[in-house]
């Protein structure tokens, strides 16, 4: 939607947080920060994986991944961690579908891990993924990295990557919007 | 869902939403360290089995301890079952001890529906292990979960069910199953091992087995189940095997990619030769493999969402 300007309010009183451009430069961004903080470009670099919370932490995991190979030349591995087996409101709702795991060839053993997600709210999917991790394998360090972070943490969780701080209501709702599952990216605040 | 009592009430939407479920907990458990999920942390799971049984009974408690719910195992000798207590009195005291699922097999059919019944008012699940000469849900998708890891989808395959379709649950179960997945099922086997009624079933009926072979996509053996049986149902086990066991030679009918399933415990011989097990074709370890994601995702299905007391 280009002709929509940013942070203007539509007649449903969605607000547009972050435009297909700004989605783009963004997960740029957070690769450079990824590559810095890890040190990925230095000869004794760790071996860095990805792991994308799906749904929409998944192909974000990809793109940063496309990105920080572009960027500094190293592949980094990538992979998808569902949580929903390790949450803890299962039953506070009808049943719940579960998602694609899948890990990268070898594993996460002494890996540095960087869990990716559209979003941190609460932080109880991060614990969740957390506790997944745990079962699969001893990585050397777990990172985070959000597309947004909103807001109203109920954990003691912090991302070390965030593409965008939004202070939120609760009430308020951070849709991520991804090519892969919306037809197109952007961030919109309901 | 609050119970599973036959594939019979099992529709499409419920039944692939189970296989999606247990092909994703295969995927999820693939290469780990840690087989165990907490899932069902705190969750208590009891099997009743008034028949015998291994691959069932181990399967489920399999099952429940990598989700980690706490599984107690009652059989019918060595509880109070053998002094006289009926069904519905043990069923109670389970529920009244804890139970958030029973897992019951029984000689009678119906007897999980009846439990079903009793426990009403209660949060309990029940799931039907085998009862009688009904239905055995759990095998089915079981099986349904293997045909679609060797052949993709089930919508218009072909399967086979051969044997003592008389007095099995699993064909029962099967033919429901797989018609609700879209499959087109022909039952093969002498006339005096089918129902009655067996013509009002969605199936196609055969008393020959060598003109089938070529256009099956599975084939799906029974074992003739002599203790169910009180009569003559056919001459002798070497005429039997002669007439619908599956050998060497009626493995050559069937196409390359055919699927062989048996459900176990298979007698070698009888109603399926020694090298059709054993051959690349047969997939019977892996429906033992499958039964225990598919009864993962069954308890998952259950228990894992908020209560409903219907």
């Amino acid at each position: 939607m280009a002709s929509r300007q940013r942070g203007a309010t539509d007649p449903a009183g969605d607000r547009e947080i972050l435009s297909a451009g700004d989605v783009a430069r963004t997960v740029a961004r957070m690769a450079h920060q990824i590559i810095e903080k890890t040190a990925l470009d230095a000869p004794s670099a760790p071996d860095v994986v990805l792991m994308g919370i799906p749904s929409r932490g998944a192909p974000l995991a990809r793109r940063l991944a496309a990105k920080i190979a572009e960027f500094s030349g190293r592949t980094v591995l990538e992979g998808t961690l569902d949580i929903t087996l390790y949450r803890d409101d299962l039953r506070r709702g009808p049943t719940r579908p579960l998602e694609a795991t899948k890990l990268p060839e070898g594993g996460i053993d002494d890996k540095l891990v960087v869990l990716v997600d559209d979003v941190l709210f609460s932080g109880r999917t991060i614990r969740s993924a957390l506790d997944a991790l745990r079962d699969h394998g001893r990585p050397r360090a777990v990172q985070l990295a959000v597309l947004v972070d909103r807001g109203h943490r109920e954990l003691p969780i912090r991302a070390d990557y965030v593409g965008k701080n939004l202070p939120t209501s609760k009430t308020e709702d951070v849709v991520v919007m991804l090519e892969e599952f919306d037809g197109r990216d952007g961030v919109v605040l309901k | 869902m609050k119970h599973l009592l036959s594939t019979d009430g099992l529709d499409r939407d419920q039944a692939i939403a189970i296989l999606d479920t247990a092909d994703r907990l295969k995927q999820a458990l693939l290469g780990r360290e840690v087989r165990k999920l907490p899932t069902l942390r705190g969750r208590t799971v009891i099997t009743m089995f008034y028949e015998n049984s291994t691959r069932t009974r181990v399967s489920f408690e399999i099952a429940g301890k990598w989700m980690s719910a706490d599984v107690i195992n009652v059989s019918s000798s060595g509880s109070s079952v053998s002094k006289g207590e009926s069904l519905r009195d043990t069923a109670l005291t389970l529920q009244a001890a804890g139970a958030d699922c029973v897992i019951v097999r029984h000689p009678a059919s119906g007897a999980a529906h009846r439990l079903a019944g009793w426990l009403k008012h209660t949060n309990t699940s029940v799931v039907n292990a085998g009862d009688g000469m009904h239905e055995h849900p759990t095998q089915a998708l079981l099986d349904a979960a293997t045909l679609r890891d060797r052949l993709g989808s089930l919508d218009g395959r072909r399967v086979a069910i051969v044997g003592d379709v008389l007095h099995s649950r699993v064909a029962r179960s099967n033919v429901h199953l797989l018609t609700t997945l879209g499959a087109e099922v022909t039952l093969v086997a002498p006339p005096t091992l089918l129902p009655t009624g067996v013509e009002n079933w969605p199936v196609t009926v055969s008393h020959e087995i060598d003109s089938e072979l070529a256009s099956q996509d599975a084939v799906m053996l029974l074992r003739v189940q002599a203790e169910r049986m009180t009569g003559g149902f056919f001459p002798s086990s070497r005429e039997y095997s002669i007439a619908y066991g599956l050998n060497e030679r009626r493995l050559k009918l069937l196409p390359e990619h055919a699927v062989v399933l048996h459900p176990g415990p298979m007698l070698r011989g009888m109603e399926i030769a020694s090298v059709v097990a054993d051959s690349p074709q047969a997939a019977i370890t892996e429906q033992v493999r499958n039964g225990v994601h598919v009864r993962m995702a069954v308890l998952y299905h259950l228990l894992a969402h908020e209560e409903e007391t219907a």
